[in-house]
């Protein structure tokens, strides 16, 4: 699949944005109302300054981005659809949260309740966008049981690197949420390695034989394209990252996952270091997700000459 | 609307496309045909990117390809051209996932289109397509797709024997039929059943509703295998047997065989 930069950015970035929303509002559920209102801001103005530029970045690959309006419409059938309404919805708890956790409004005794909601909306954002891609019976390497949790786990992982280094910046590094952020990094490094055993171990059980049907006669080969230069299925579900650049590239995930935990780990010592953390957990959610789109393969590459799927 | 029409009714009409893959020669007059009309039909045009360029490119709903199929115990490896277009499925993925209510499925016949007027172009439709069938238009921001020619089938200012899509009128050898494939009686329906049509990726889970007719198993000269002759003892006259045989088998040129088996599926 071909991995459009708009839709990496916005998977990365919303999500990264939406794991250190879910963080602070059960936070503020913990805690109550923060200690310092210059963190409060901040830290909110990251998270949804982080979901607001992915979800403009998504509509950057649209043909029609005025009419993005219209994706709201059809929740009933489409994830696409329902990841863009909780998107919008998630909002409203989220700036609600917003101004009474920082204490710019007043209302303590609502700040355990609206943080719990904000959490929960981020967390059923990034559900429905895993869903959109783990929902496709024509991409295997999508069609899988660990989709959503990597994605989830991703978000999970760079928000709370996020909030740690946020909070280390104000001077309120908290050990707590750098072991969090920890073991949400170390987690998501176990389940993408579960993840990449499950699809290279799924059967391919489409072939070249049943897509054209003409198995029943024998074996088939690709003679013949129906045209001289590459077209839009080629370009967009016929991209395929070379075999031994994705053997490398899922090294460098894991590398980048495993510096990010530890320079989470130094900065129990030295605080500011959680900065780079992050940086380098944000930079192995990005290496991730385009591998994730560049390593799967669609059936209707079947078509043109690709064996199995 | 994307959910899916509830087509479950006995009789539900379901216009498709049967394509002959034994008589289909190849020669693209359907894809030509189709792109001929189409760019001034329904969701015109369908535009071509850099048409005079090296690395032209563009939509087309209608695709040719091309497979060589080695069979077993057959020496020559044989041809298939293949049609690839919209099946017009009964449970299409690219409808349901459409965010917009773009991509729709006609409750009325099945045919399954896009609106270009409330397609966001979002691309998400042809990922979830098993066929390729979808391609995006990019000068125009939106998804393009075959329409069944919905603006030929109904049109009551052509005659009725036009009133038929642009890649079956225009098929030199009869290898694409359009019918209702609801109704068990069509003349299409009739096809796929005498000729054991098929669906191509039935496993996806999308029902198609335009069927493959397999091509029929071979009989010309060159590839029929030769029939088994009893074994003889090797005797002279044995010889002068096998020997008259073989000239003379040369000599008349292969009958047509009765017993052919026309489903496609080889003997042996």
């Amino acid at each position: 699949m071909h991995p459009a930069y708009s839709v990496i950015l916005f998977t990365t970035a919303s999500g990264a944005g939406y794991g250190l929303l879910a963080l602070l509002g059960i936070t503020g559920f913990n805690h109550g109302q923060a200690s310092s209102i210059a963190f409060a801001l901040t830290a909110m103005i990251a998270a949804l300054g982080l979901v607001t530029i992915g979800l403009l970045s998504s509509t950057f690959h649209l043909g029609h981005p005025e009419r993005a309006w219209r994706a709201f419409s059809q929740w009933r059938s489409s994830w696409l659809s329902r990841e863009g309404v909780a998107a919008v919805v998630a909002y409203v708890p989220a700036l609600v949260f917003g101004l009474v956790w920082s204490g710019l409004v007043e209302a303590p005794r609502w700040i355990g309740a609206i943080g719990l909601i904000t959490a929960l909306m981020a967390a059923i954002t990034v559900y429905c966008t895993a869903k959109i891609y783990q929902t496709l019976v024509t991409v295997r390497a999508w069609n899988q049981p660990l989709t959503v949790p990597v994605y989830m786990l991703f978000s999970l992982s760079t928000g709370a690197t996020l909030l740690t280094a946020i909070a280390a910046a104000f001077g309120r590094f908290q050990p707590f949420q750098a072991m969090l952020a920890i073991a949400a990094l170390l987690a998501v490094a176990v389940l993408k390695v579960l993840y990449w055993r499950a699809i290279d171990a799924a059967p391919r059980t489409h072939s070249i034989e049943a897509a054209t049907g003409l198995g029943r006669i024998g074996a088939v080969s690709q003679w013949e394209l129906p045209h001289t230069s590459e077209n839009f299925v080629q370009r967009e579900m016929g991209y395929a990252v070379a075999r031994k650049h994705a053997e490398m590239l899922r090294k460098l995930v894991l590398l980048l996952l495993a510096i990010a935990a530890l320079l989470m780990l130094v900065s129990l010592a030295a605080p500011l270091l959680s900065m780079i953390a992050a940086t380098v957990s944000l930079a192995a959610a990005v290496v991730e997700r385009w591998l994730f789109f560049a390593e799967a393969q669609h059936v209707s590459s079947l078509y043109y000459g690709a064996t199995t799927a | 609307m994307t959910s899916l029409p509830d087509t479950s009714m006995p009789g539900q009409k379901k216009l498709g496309l049967v394509i002959d893959l034994d008589t289909c020669v190849g020669c693209q007059a359907c894809a030509t045909s189709c792109k001929e009309w189409n760019t001034q039909g329904y969701s015109a045009p369908l535009t071509d990117t850099n048409p005079q360029g090296a690395d032209v490119t563009g939509v087309w709903l209608n695709r040719i390809h091309g497979y060589e199929v080695k069979e077993l115990g057959q020496e020559q490896s044989r041809i298939v051209h293949f049609p690839r277009s919209c099946l017009h499925c009964e449970t299409p993925a690219c409808v349901t996932v459409c965010p917009t209510g773009a991509s729709y499925k006609r409750a009325e016949d099945g045919i399954v289109l896009v609106n270009p007027e409330t397609c966001i172009g979002c691309k998400l439709c042809s990922w979830a397509c098993p066929y390729g069938a979808r391609e995006y238009d990019q000068s125009h921001g939106v998804m393009k797709k075959c329409t069944l020619c919905v603006d030929r089938i109904y049109n009551e200012n052509f005659a009725e024997e036009d009133r038929i899509p642009a890649c079956v009128k225009a098929c030199p050898t009869g290898a694409r039929h359009f019918g209702d494939l609801g109704d068990p009686k069509s003349a299409v329906s009739q096809l796929v059943e005498e000729r054991r049509g098929y669906d191509l990726l039935p496993d996806m889970g999308m029902k198609p509703v335009n069927k493959y007719l397999p091509p029929r198993a071979r009989r010309d000269a060159t590839t029929v295998k030769a029939e088994a002759l009893p074994k003889g003892d090797g005797s002279a006259l044995d010889r002068l047997f096998a020997w008259a045989d073989k000239a003379l088998s040369r000599a008349t040129p292969p009958k047509r065989r009765d017993d052919v088996d026309y489903s496609g599926k080889l003997e042996g």
